[in-house]
């Protein structure tokens, strides 16, 4: 296991080397430096050159590179363009938003989806189950921002129930109005739940059809229990990596639902720092997101190793 | 003389079994497709997306009026947000511009996309995973390690990037979606190789002196079929979203084109007065979408597969 763990976490620091490598050379490579952009309209050669020198950009992108990560390692993610502000700080006023956004989700999905899961493996091609299926088909194949707005026409521009857009003031909290977290959290959890629980459904059904399950009803346990002792801890298996992984699918979905409903956590200032060229803003999130997927599925792979011996072979 | 007739003998055997193996394969695929027409999620799905297809294809030609013309009365004003009616059947948008039209206009760029998108990283996915998976030993070891690498990104972060920076144009964003998918069909695809490549089939035409090409194009392609099925039918739907996502984000096909996510993104202006606008696009999108899942799972049970699904 110490090895297995050894040589995961090895790859993770290669991978991410690679990847901030990657998300260097590709914001380098945006049209118009981060000089032009600051300036704006009306730079003379003479000011874009002194403006250029004054960011550094005058030298090579190796130096910078080493550079950028050095204040990396240090916690100096350096200064976004635009806001004039550290980036540490930029990032530190939204993180929380989107920590709030997840947190929520996961608390309202998972354990319902769960739950739902083992009741439809269970109760196989009933009428319930049927409806439940059909129900995560659709739920799963509706990207965000449909979903989101489907909501949003339903409970806020028709019922006006809640607010369609989730605006706060900078630096307040969106618990103190928990109303506008309603809509993103429930568009979210329409895509997670139904995930956790077609999982759930399909390994509980495959463990029902094992031989030590048969075994277990037909030597009279009663269902309660064959339930609690060999199908649920069994099909949890592949259930916990998969909330792992939707870790890393949740940054996704929160740069889509963010968006749609202009919540301000570090999914629309992504999409705000792509807008304004804000480079080493742009820079230090998609580093941040990355960090964060790797993470997450690192996590994914030790659940697995801890709760599959047999896979830390591979 | 006589060993230049043996090779170029040779040679179109090879061309031959490379040909036999491919139309194998399609008859495979048409099985697949038969077996899944007999499941009821199957029986829905595949009727719904080629109804896709087909408004993919004469949608433009079909539609009422221009996509992108603003419409006028008799006054010469232009009919802004009009409910929808007999003349304007979803209404029109908050430019006057039929939403229909749109609407119809969009599936073609839409699927165009998605489905070249998806077609580019089945295809270098497939390329990858099987000769990998045959080959095996190091060679295998360093390619998965890449993939792994290449999956280390989440698809829509790497999709942004790469689109802000070389701008979003159709090409752009297949070869993009193409790059994204590749580790992952890889993956796939290598694992049925390694599993089909221990059978008696195999091993035997390996004992025959085959050269590996002949082996993996009539031996290994048709037999990978059921799950290259699946999995080409799981990419599509994510293809679908993905695209329209990068629509949605405004990194998708530049107006005034019709394009269904960005139709959805400029509908949340009057959602209150013309809900119609974003509902028509949203209509569309999700029914694409549903089509190709229950296709998936029409194909996955059809094969006793389970149906779960996984994440990108």
């Amino acid at each position: 296991m110490a090895r297995f763990l050894m040589v995961r976490t090895g790859l993770i620091v290669v991978t991410l080397f690679v990847v901030s490598l990657a998300i260097f050379a590709v914001t380098e490579i945006l049209p118009g430096d981060a000089a032009v952009m600051s300036l704006r309209q009306g730079a003379t050669e003479e000011n874009l050159k002194a403006r250029r020198a004054e960011l550094g950009l005058d030298r090579s992108p190796v130096v910078r590179y080493a550079e950028w990560m050095g204040g990396v390692v240090r916690g100096d993610l350096g200064e976004s363009l635009i806001r004039k502000t550290p980036i540490t700080e930029v990032i530190g006023g939204r993180i929380g938003n989107s920590l709030i956004l997840a947190v929520f989700t996961f608390a309202v999905s998972v354990p319902s989806a769960i739950l739902a899961g083992i009741w439809a493996g269970v109760k196989r091609d009933s009428w319930g189950d049927h409806t439940m299926s059909v129900g995560s088909l659709v739920a799963i194949s509706l990207p965000e921002f449909v979903t989101g707005i489907l909501l949003m026409v339903i409970f806020s521009t028709t019922l006006h129930w809640l607010p369609s857009s989730s605006f706060i003031f900078p630096g307040t909290n969106p618990l103190t109005s928990p109303s506008i977290l309603v809509l993103p959290v429930l568009t979210l959890t329409g895509v997670l739940f139904a995930y956790v629980m077609r999982m759930t459904r399909a390994n509980v059904i495959e463990v029902m059809e094992t031989h030590y399950v048969r075994t277990a009803i037909l030597k009279g346990l009663p269902m309660r229990r064959v339930l609690l002792r060999h199908v649920v801890p069994n099909a949890m298996l592949p259930t916990i990596s998969i909330i792992a992984m939707n870790l890393g699918w949740m940054l996704g979905g929160l740069i889509i639902v963010e968006n749609v409903f202009s919540y301000p956590g570090l999914g629309r200032l992504l999409l705000e720092s792509i807008d304004s060229r804000d480079v080493p803003l742009l820079q230090a999130l998609s580093l941040l997101i990355a960090v964060t997927y790797a993470v997450s599925n690192l996590a994914a792979d030790l659940c697995y190793g801890v709760l599959n011996p047999r896979i830390r072979l591979a | 003389m006589a060993s230049s007739a043996t090779t170029s003998q040779q040679g179109s055997r090879f061309g031959q079994a490379i040909v036999n193996g491919v139309a194998a394969s399609g008859r495979m695929l048409r099985n697949e497709l038969a077996l899944a027409l007999r499941t009821t999620a199957g029986k829905i799905g595949l009727p719904l997306v080629i109804f896709h297809l087909i408004l993919a294809t004469v949608g433009p030609l079909l539609a009422p009026y221009s996509a992108t013309d603003f419409q006028r009365d008799e006054d010469n004003r232009v009919l802004q947000l009009q409910s929808p009616n007999t003349t304007y059947w979803l209404g029109t948008d908050n430019a006057g511009r039929d939403v229909l039209s749109r609407v119809m206009s969009g599936a073609s760029s839409i699927i165009a996309v998605s489905v070249a998108g998806a077609g580019l990283g089945i295809f270098l996915g497939t390329v990858v995973g099987m000769s990998s998976g045959y080959k095996g030993g190091r060679t295998d070891e360093i390619v998965m390690r890449v993939m792994d690498g290449l999956m280390s990104f989440p698809s829509l972060l790497l999709a942004l990037l790469v689109l802000s920076t070389l701008g979003a144009n159709h090409e752009n964003i297949i070869a993009t979606i193409g790059v994204v998918f590749m580790p992952r069909v890889a993956r796939v695809l290598r694992s049925v190789t390694l599993s089909l490549k221990t059978l008696e089939f195999v091993q035997s035409a390996r004992l025959r002196g085959e050269p590996a090409l002949y082996i993996i194009f009539r031996e290994i392609l048709p037999n990978a079929i059921p799950v290259l099925a699946v999995e080409a039918s799981v990419r599509l739907s994510y293809a679908i979203l993905l695209a329209s996502s990068l629509g949605f984000l405004g990194l998708g096909v530049q107006p005034p084109s019709p394009d269904w996510g960005l139709m959805i993104s400029e509908s949340r202006n009057f959602l209150v007065d013309a809900p119609w606008i974003g509902l028509a696009p949203a209509a569309g999108v999700a029914s694409l979408v549903v089509g190709v899942n229950l296709l998936t799972d029409g194909l996955r049970q059809a094969r006793g597969l389970p149906v779960g699904g996984d994440h990108d």
